[in-house]
């Protein structure tokens, strides 16, 4: 829709539930896809436990949006950085995260890793290379 | 410079409006551009013209239209997110059935993709919250 090209990179902060934050993070995403921005995600701190597997949220009433993470393939956002120390400071691994992928039609839809766990100081230079930085 | 704004906390709880008022105010007597001001997450609470404020106080939501009046200001709520919160214009309203609307005229309600144009357009945005 624009002919300039940025880098936009979405800063999730905050665990899925408790606050909307994370929630209406991703309808921003979802709905910045159909800009043609090149598209990062990152997960710092709480925002680590937006992508662990096997939510389960009948019992607090709220919708479980975790699935929607899978689909952001389609939708060419395919870069997730996640913060090392945060998953350590939080006793998880990437192990504990979902399987995220998409499809690379330039290499014959081969599955590949939306994932990639990175340092806090591979962070930081993550962040300043962007041209937008939604906070959320 | 041309900036665009977000706000993602309501007034009075929080000090999120206030701030983004007070800088958006300075960088217009600067000279800077405010290509829009967008409202999200409770935010969307700042665009409501029934707020009452004691006498004493600042009235965030009046401050925010008057800086509007002044400059020709784009005060845009989160339709998602003001659907939520019960902020409604005439459209909202007929289209949803309701029997009131409280958005303050100097504000309106529009989609996502006006955050994501006014990042895209702007030299620099600025988010206001915790």
């Amino acid at each position: 829709m624009s002919e300039e090209i940025k880098n936009f990179l979405y800063l999730n902060r905050r665990a899925p539930y408790g606050t909307i934050y994370a929630w209406e993070s991703l309808e921003v995403v979802l709905i910045g896809a159909a800009f043609d921005q090149k598209v990062s995600l990152a997960f710092v701190d709480d925002g680590v436990f937006q992508i662990v597997k096997g939510q389960k949220t009948e019992q607090i009433g709220m919708k479980n949006f975790s699935p929607t993470y899978s689909a952001l393939g389609d939708y060419d956002v395919n870069q997730l950085y996640v913060e090392r120390e945060s998953l350590e400071e939080r006793g998880l691994t990437v192990d504990d995260l979902m399987h995220l992928t998409w499809e690379d039609e330039d290499e014959d839809w081969a599955e590949k890793d939306s994932i990639r766990v990175v340092s806090r100081a591979e962070m930081a230079e993550i962040i300043t290379q962007q041209d937008v930085v939604f906070s959320f | 410079m041309k900036f665009a704004i977000q706000i993602n906390e309501g007034p009075y709880q929080h000090q999120a409006s206030d701030s983004a008022y007070l800088f958006t105010r300075t960088a217009l007597e600067k000279g800077h551009e405010i290509f829009r001001v967008f409202f999200y997450h409770d935010g969307v609470g700042n665009g409501t013209r029934l707020t009452t404020p004691p006498q004493d106080d600042r009235h965030i939501v009046n401050r925010w239209a008057e800086l509007a009046e002044k400059y020709g200001l784009d005060l845009v709520v989160c339709v998602a997110a003001a659907q939520r919160r019960g902020l409604v214009d005439d459209g909202e309203a007929e289209r949803n059935g309701k029997d009131a609307t409280n958005i303050h005229p100097k504000f309106r309600i529009s989609g996502l993709g006006q955050l994501i144009e006014a990042a895209v357009q702007s030299d620099r945005l600025v988010v206001f919250g915790d």
